[in-house]
Formats: structure tokens, C-alpha cells, sequence
């Protein structure tokens, strides 16, 4: 019998190749199960989960909050706009507090990177990162390379570009992460000004040209520009971006092959992706969406078996 | 560690042709009965009965379904090993149908009490009844009893009972094993 080699998910870095593994066969049986007439199953009832989100999101705290509630658990719900952390708490004051309400699990968003390293170091229960500003996420990396291994059959092998804003971008630190232990081949695509220094450090290789980037890849992963992360102007304009390195009908026609279209949402229409590309076969995003419940129910299912009673 | 053969090849598959012939007293042609074996290993029983009733007895076509209830067990994070789940595979509606959950070994009755949880997950079946190759006497936990037993056999909590498949281990056996 296998689990986990952790007891928190802080950030791909830290799994390895059998825990992908084992949380992608877990997810398996968990899509199966949110396929039935009655989406769910009692495992988790006797514990109780903390959503904290100190940072706005709306698909990932919904598909947690969904993925806890189909295994049973308890959840409570805390965003820190109408919280005491603007009255000055720290984050592991905050945290205790929920804690001693005999919490078991906490799932957090924060703006700070490290957020979720730091509070595992400090509090007693497992942490599930939703996102610590520009550097994990990890159940969107494990989604994202479970939809590809749905569509393609494996990830191992194939080629994986990622275009757009890879240097505010969690999701692309993380998938890089996850693409490169399963043994995919990984490019970056986007402005010189968005693509970090010393990137392909990480093993991925770059191309600052869209259409050479998309005639090399079997699945294309289209990032958001986050304009809300960005102090000063990366490129001249969007229209100009747009022009650059917008994905649409012309160009995917172009190219000699059918690739895979990925977006980890929420989608700017008419920036980095058109709208019929965004709504085409060619296009998994919603596919995405319904995976990751599966995968955070894997995850939630898994890291709770490790808790001892 | 020793054990010992209960049942052998032959006996088995007298066994299983009785099982098959009192599903058919109940059943008739099965047309609402459904077979659901019990993941992992309730399986290879219900899949036996399933070849019999077809080969044998001319009653092709029965819906067989898998059901794992992994996730539905009352001993999650309480034991030393984590629980792993496996495939559950029900492709037809069990709404106001006949269920007959199909296990190798019946022991505390607590798999039987989540497949019970588990199957309501997909519908109301009319009635449940639960076909067992082996029934280990007294050790109940729960007051679950069996519709269709192929034979009783008594064993100590430490002891352990093993049904072995031709099409999984190479042999049609049942041991007692001893620690």
C-alpha cells in the first residue's frame, strides 16, 4: 500500500514521481465518483478544513471547497478582506486561532511567496497551498498535467509550451515543476520582459516567437497577463501583446498539426486567447476545471490519510 | 506461517455451480437482477458466476457490476496502512433492481455495511441480498448475514482466510493461513 511522501502540499518541488503518480490513480477514482448520481463519499467525515484565502479567487477556492464537501469533511471559509488581519494579526496568530477550533487541515492562498513553508514550519496541520504569490501553485500543475495525460495519454514525452507572463506566473513555476518530473519537454514563450533571467535554469528551453513555439508543441498552456501584479509596463501596449503573442484561429490553422489548448482561467477573451479558440475542441479548459476537482479531492484524500488520530 | 487447503479446485467449482443454481431459484432469467462484486476480491467471484450462468445454465447477458468501497470504510486513518482504492465499474441503473452483492470471505461484516453505504451512491435497488464463498462463523461484528454461503468455516481472529483464482494466482484454492 502507498502514500505520500509529504504531509503538506507546499509546491511540486517537493513530490516525486510516485506521488504524482499515486495522486493521479486516487483522482481516477474520484472523477468516477463525481460522475455518479450521488457525487459523494463519507471518508472524510471526521475531519475539518480551513479554506484560508488571503488572496482573491473564485475558481480555485470554489473547486477546494467543492473537492472537501464531495469527501464529507467539515469546512470553514475565511478571506482576509473581512477578517481581523486588517486589525493587525499576524499569520500565525491568525492561523492558531482557527486552529484551536480543532482544525486538521488548512488550505491557504497567500500573497507571499514561502507563505505555506513558513506556516508548516510553525502550526500543527497539514497545509495544502493554493497559491503563495509568484511561486507554487501546485494542484494547478497537478491538474493541468492530469488533463494533458487524459487528452494525450501521458505526459512523458510530450511537448509543452507555456506563453505569456511566466514571471508573475505561479501556475507556469509550478508546471514547469511537475511537466519536467513526469518527463515532458518544456518550452516558454512570451516578451523578453515577462520571461525571468536564468529561466531555462529549470531545464526549459525559450523561444520568443509564437508561431515557431506552437509549431514545436503538442499542448500549448496560454497564461493570463497579470496586470495586477505588475508595477510597471512590460510591454507597450495589450493590443500590441495581443498581436504578439495572442493565440487565434489564424495561427493555430497555420501550423501542420492539431494542438492541445490549455488555460488555467480566469481567461482575458481577446488578449491571450479569441474566443472561438477558447470555446473550440481543440481547447480543454473546461476539462481542466472538472479535473481539478478530482485532483484536489486525490490530494485532500491523500494528505488526510496521514494524519494520525 | 502455515496454512492450509480447505477447498480444492473440484469443490469449489461444485460449490459455485450450487451458488449459481440458488441465484437462479430467486432470479429466474435475471432480467432485474443485477451481480455486484466487491472490490478487490469479490471480483473474481462474481465474474465465475457470471461465465457459469451463461456457459451452464444459458442465461447470457447479466449485468455484472464492481463496486469499491474504499472510500466508504469505517477504518479510514485508524489502521497502520493507508487505504488504496480500486476501480468501481456499475454501467447500469440499480434504481428499483435486484442487487446481489457477490464477496469471497465474509469476516466482520464491515466491507458488506460500506458496500451498503456505497451502492446507495448510484441509486435504490429494490431489495440487496449478499452471495459469499466463504462465511467465517462468530466473527461478526455487525448483524449482516449472508443470502448464499458457500461453505462456513470457523477461524480464529489470527487467522486468515485466502481464496486463490486460476486467472489470478494459478490455482483454484482456499487455505487457511496461520501466522
Amino acid at each position: 500500500m502507498r502514500e505520500l511522501s509529504v504531509n503538506h502540499l507546499l509546491g511540486i518541488k517537493y513530490l516525486n514521481q510516485g506521488d504524482i503518480d499515486l495522486i493521479f490513480e486516487t483522482a481516477d477514482h474520484f472523477k468516477e465518483v463525481i460522475n455518479r448520481p450521488i457525487k459523494k463519499v463519507p471518508s472524510l467525515r471526521d475531519i475539518t478544513i480551513a479554506n484560508l484565502f488571503f488572496e482573491n479567487s473564485t475558481r480555485t477556492r470554489l473547486s477546494f471547497e467543492l473537492a472537501e464537501k464531495r469527501l464529507s469533511a467539515d469546512v470553514i471559509n475565511f478571506s482576509a478582506a473581512s477578517s481581523s488581519v486588517k486589525k493587525g494579526e499576524t499569520l500565525i496568530d491568525t492561523v492558531n486561532n482557527i486552529l484551536s477550533m480543532k482544525v486538521d487541515m488548512v488550505v491557504m492562498r497567500h500573497p507571499n511567496p514561502g507563505a505555506g513553508i513558513f506556516l508548516s514550519n510553525h502550526v500543527k496541520a497539514s497545509i495544502v497551498n493554493a497559491g503563495d504569490g509568484a511561486h507554487e501553485h501546485p494542484t494547478q500543475a497537478l491538474l493541468d498535467t492530469y488533463s494533458i495525460r487524459e487528452r494525450l495519454g501521458e505526459v512523458a514525452g510530450k511537448n509543452v509550451v507555456i506563453v505569456g507572463d511566466i514571471l508573475h506566473s505561479r501556475v507556469a513555476l509550478s508546471n514547469i515543476f511537475a511537466l519536467k518530473l513526469q518527463g515532458a519537454n518544456v518550452k516558454v514563450c512570451g516578451p523578453k520582459t515577462l520571461l525571468p533571467k536564468y529561466i531555462e535554469r529549470l531545464g526549459v528551453s525559450v523561444e520568443t516567437d509564437l508561431r515557431k513555439a506552437l509549431q514545436w508543441c503538442d499542448v500549448a498552456n496560454m497564461l493570463r497577463v497579470q496586470n495586477e501584479r505588475m508595477e510597471i509596463s512590460y510591454f507597450p501596449s495589450t493590443r500590441e501583446y495581443t498581436q504578439q503573442y495572442g493565440l487565434n484561429k489564424e495561427i493555430l490553422d497555420s501550423l501542420d498539426k492539431e494542438i492541445v489548448v490549455m488555460h488555467p482561467g480566469p481567461i482575458n477573451r481577446g488578449v491571450e486567447i479569441t474566443s472561438d479558440i477558447a470555446d473550440s475542441d481543440q481547447a480543454i479548459i473546461l476539462d481542466q476545471v472538472q479535473n481539478g476537482v478530482a485532483v484536489r479531492m486525490a490530494v485532500i484524500y491523500l494528505l488526510a490519510s496521514k494524519i494520525k488520530q | 506461517m502455515s496454512q492450509k487447503l480447505l477447498l480444492g479446485a473440484k469443490e469449489i467449482e461444485i460449490i459455485l455451480h450450487r451458488l449459481t443454481c440458488q441465484l437462479i431459484e430467486n432470479h429466474d432469467d435475471f432480467k432485474n437482477t443485477v451481480l455486484v462484486g466487491i472490490q478487490p476480491r469479490g471480483i473474481f467471484v462474481a465474474n465465475r458466476i457470471a461465465k457459469l450462468l451463461e456457459d451452464a445454465y444459458a442465461i447470457p447477458n447479466v449485468s455484472v457490476g464492481q463496486l469499491d468501497i474504499t472510500f466508504y470504510r469505517d477504518d479510514f486513518r485508524r489502521g497502520q496502512k493507508p487505504l488504496e482504492a480500486n476501480k468501481t465499474n456499475i454501467n447500469f441503473i440499480v434504481e428499483d433492481r435486484q442487487v446481489v452483492f457477490i464477496d469471497d470471505v465474509l469476516y466482520t461484516g464491515r466491507s458488506i455495511r460500506a458496500a451498503l453505504t456505497a451502492i446507495q451512491s448510484f441509486g435504490r435497488p429494490s431489495n440487496i441480498e449478499l452471495l459469499t464463498l466463504i462465511d467465517r462463523r462468530f466473527s461478526r461484528h455487525l448483524p449482516i448475514q449472508p443470502n448464499y454461503r458457500g461453505r462456513q468455516v470457523d477461524a480464529i481472529n489470527q487467522e486468515k482466510v485466502k481464496v486463490y483464482w486460476k486467472e489470478n494466482e494459478g490455482e483454484d484454492a482456499i487455505y487457511l493461513i496461520s501466522e
